[in-house]
């Protein structure tokens, strides 16, 4: 079962590397926002499995709890930002 | 139990997969989010799932299901922070004047809409 949280950790850092192009290369600014979301919750489910790797599971999902919070924060924020400054 | 945690995670990788094809092939900002959002959500869902229910079998204790029910907290969380955030994004997508992609260029609803609110 260990190597099966291995091989998915690897899987999904392989969806990470494919979301930054767009995240990198979006022609708007909303896309890049999306791109920073989606990598975002890649990174909890991230966390959660190097919690299962490394057997430390408790400290591994509160991280994971605070990053999603802030995740999500961020998202509002720069979504609230962007409303006045327009997507030029 | 082990083999139905490994189903639910290798549903949940297929799931951001596809939420991750969509993100990069479709042409429009709104269709984009249209495919990330929902692929993040259910994602996220499954994987926390099958997490959950390998944690609770796997070794079971009293004081780990303490980390279970918080495991599940994230899901219940990223289910409801999720649509939040993406009607966020869009109404400032919307209200910054980012007009939809239409096959054909010619705008379908009417282009930019009348300023009720503002």
């Amino acid at each position: 079962m260990e190597r099966f949280f291995l091989a998915s950790a690897l899987a999904l850092c392989v969806i990470i590397l494919l979301s930054l192009y767009r995240g990198v290369f979006g022609p708007t600014v909303f896309d890049r926002i999306i791109g920073a979301g989606f990598i975002g919750t890649k990174t909890i489910i991230l966390l959660v499995l190097m919690g299962f790797i490394y057997e430390r599971i408790d400290m591994f999902i509160d991280l994971a709890l605070a990053y999603s919070i802030l995740n999500f924060i961020g998202t509002l924020i720069i979504s609230k930002y962007f409303i006045r400054k327009g997507a030029k | 139990m082990v083999i139905v945690a490994a189903i639910f995670m290798v549903a949940g990788l297929f799931v951001f997969a596809i939420a991750t094809i969509g993100f990069l092939r479709f042409p429009d900002f709104y269709t984009r989010m249209h495919a990330t959002a929902k692929g993040d959500t259910l994602g996220t869902l499954f994987f926390v799932i099958g997490l959950a229910l390998y944690y609770l079998h796997h070794g079971f204790c009293w004081l780990g299901l303490v980390q279970g029910i918080k495991l599940i907290l994230i899901a219940v969380f990223w289910l409801l922070a999720s649509p939040t955030a993406t009607h966020a994004l869009l109404r400032s997508a919307f209200e910054s004047d980012l007009s939809p992609w239409t096959k054909d260029g010619k705008a379908i609803i009417e282009w930019p809409p009348k300023r009720r609110d503002k």
